[in-house]
Parts: C-alpha cells; structure tokens; sequence
C-alpha cells in the first residue's frame, strides 16, 4: 500500500483516447515528509506518518516544534499516519513521497472531510420519502418524518431514529477512484469522478 | 497559471477559427465505422455558445430534409476534426433558440447582412 497527503484543488474534465469527455477532479497531491516512522518494538504498531502543507514559523508550538526537528522536516499543518505502508524498512525519516508513487489506470480510495450542509430535514438527510401529497388534510407536512413512536407500542423512540439534524462536514471516503493522469513535476493528481469535500479540503489518497 | 489550467493546457486546441451565434460553420466530425474512420460534416447555424475552457460547448442547427437537426459539440473536442467559417453572422443576441420557430426566409434575414 502506498499513500499520500493533498489538497483538492477542483474539478475540470479531459477527453480520453476514444474523444470522450471523462469528468475529473484534480488533486494537488504532496510533496509530502516522512515526519516519524512507528515501529512494533517502541509503538507497538507499524505506521509511517507524513506532512503535507508547509506552515509558518509563528504558528507552530513548542511541542509540534520539537516533533518535526527531530525528523528535520519543515512544519507541516497536515500529519497522518498510514498503516501497512510498503516498504517501510527503505523508507527513511525526513524522505520526501512523491506522487509519481502513483500510475495512471491505479484504483485509489480517497478520504476527505465532506462539505457542511448545516441542520437538515429527514428527505435530505435520510432520504425519507415525505408524504407525497397535500390532501386529506395534510397540506402542512409534506417533508414530515412520520410517526416515530407509536402510542401503545412502543410507547418510545427507538435508539439511533433517524431525524432531522447537522448534515455533512463528516470524514467521507470514496473507493476504487480511476487515476487519470499523473503530473509528477507539479504534483498533481487527476482522478475520474468527483470527491468528498470543497476546494481547498485536505485529502488523504490510498491505494 | 493555477492547476486546472495547467491540466487544461494540454488539450485545448489552438488556432480555432473565431465564430460567434449567428455565423454558419461547417464542422468536420471524425465518425468511426467498424475500424474504419471518415469525416462527417455537419453545417448549420450557430445559435449558442457556453462554458469555458474545457467545457466550453457550442450549438449548431440545420435542416434536415425539412427536420430541424441541433447537434451540441464540445469546442475542443479531438472528435472535430475541423471548423469552417462559411457565412459571418449578424445576430444581436448570445442565444438564438427563436430561430427554431422561424421559417428559413425570416432566419436569413435575422442572421445575414
């Protein structure tokens, strides 16, 4: 497995081979620092973590100033840690990843923050039904959830009932994203379709 | 130059012939038949252009044996092979959809000098 840190820069769409327009979002991927590397012996579990997005002097604490003068590495806003990383015995602390880590025709899952969508109904959020009608007596619930409980049985609202609520902004991952297109020199990476979050999110590649 | 536009670069065309609503262009298609390919032209009126960049589309209607045909073509397409001024338009407007509900004298006179 390999991984890396990025930031999503927007979508466009490019003609593939055949003439047809393929939609992709484009995704500034790395350079990222191997800023620690866990081990089984003093961590108790394998992880390789990585910095992406270089961050000015004056905003970095005491602690996290220490943490990255250890492995030389710049300070970096973003820090993951990624599990089952291959060949984690050549990778050295402070090497850079790149993302010609990845090929053209890769399947690639991405993990980004979605967008907010703020305190939403049962239709949007749940994808209820509504009612579907405004007769019988019925022209002011036409998004209403229904009956929740019941008067006799059971007399209560059942655990984790889906309702109304804060929608969105929560960790979305997307799995087997087509890779497009590999610009190593500006560390871009294009992928087929559309991804979790607005311009500008942090995203987390796997593949 | 941002990244979209760097991603972009590559595949948009250059040295496409200005037109603009209004104008009749004859576009060069390169259709596919079993492993055979030939162009296909295709010339009508342009009634609307949108987007940008890649996404730029434009919309071209002719008649057809007396059926009105609207084909909507992706500017940068590597399909066209080519775009044909024929006839500079006069249109006042960006979108020409009325066109569609007058008869062939009246649409001379709104989009020829």
């Amino acid at each position: 497995m390999s991984g890396i840190l990025g930031k999503k820069i927007g979508m466009t769409s490019i003609f593939d081979e055949n003439g047809v327009a393929v939609p992709c979002t484009v995704i500034q991927a790395g350079p990222c620092y191997i800023t620690q590397i866990r081990t089984k012996a003093k961590d108790g579990y394998e992880a390789v973590q990585l910095g992406f997005d270089e961050k000015k002097e004056r905003l970095v604490n005491k602690p996290e100033k220490g943490h990255f003068a250890k492995s030389n590495v710049k300070p970096m806003r973003l820090l993951r840690e990624f599990r089952n990383f291959s060949n984690v015995d050549k990778l050295t602390v402070g090497a850079e990843v790149k993302v010609d880590a990845f090929t053209k025709g890769d399947k690639v899952s991405i993990t980004a923050k979605s967008k907010g969508k703020g305190f939403q109904g049962v239709v949007r959020r749940h994808h209820f039904g509504g009612v579907g009608m405004t007769t019988h007596g019925q022209s002011d619930r036409v998004r209403a959830p229904g009956s929740i409980g019941g008067s006799s049985y059971p007399s209560r609202v059942f655990k984790g009932m889906r309702m109304a609520g804060r929608m969105g902004f929560e960790n979305v991952t997307v799995k087997n994203l087509l890779v497009l297109q590999v610009i190593a020199e500006s560390n871009l990476l294009l992928v087929k379709g559309s991804i979790p979050g607005a311009k500008n999110t942090y995203v987390v590649v796997t593949k | 130059m941002d990244a979209i536009q760097l991603v972009e670069a590559a595949q948009l065309k250059k040295g496409l012939p200005e037109f603009k609503p209004g104008d009749t262009i004859n576009v060069h298609v390169k259709v596919v038949e079993g492993d055979k390919e030939r162009i296909q032209q295709f010339q009508g009126i342009v009634i609307g252009m949108r987007g940008s960049g890649m996404g730029t589309t434009f919309r071209v209607r002719k008649i057809s044996d007396g059926v009105g045909v609207e084909r909507i073509f992706p500017l940068h397409s590597p399909k066209i092979a080519k775009i044909e001024k024929v006839i500079a338009g006069t249109a006042r407007r960006a979108k020409l959809y009325y066109i569609r509900n007058l008869a062939a004298k009246q649409i001379r006179q709104k989009t020829s000098a």
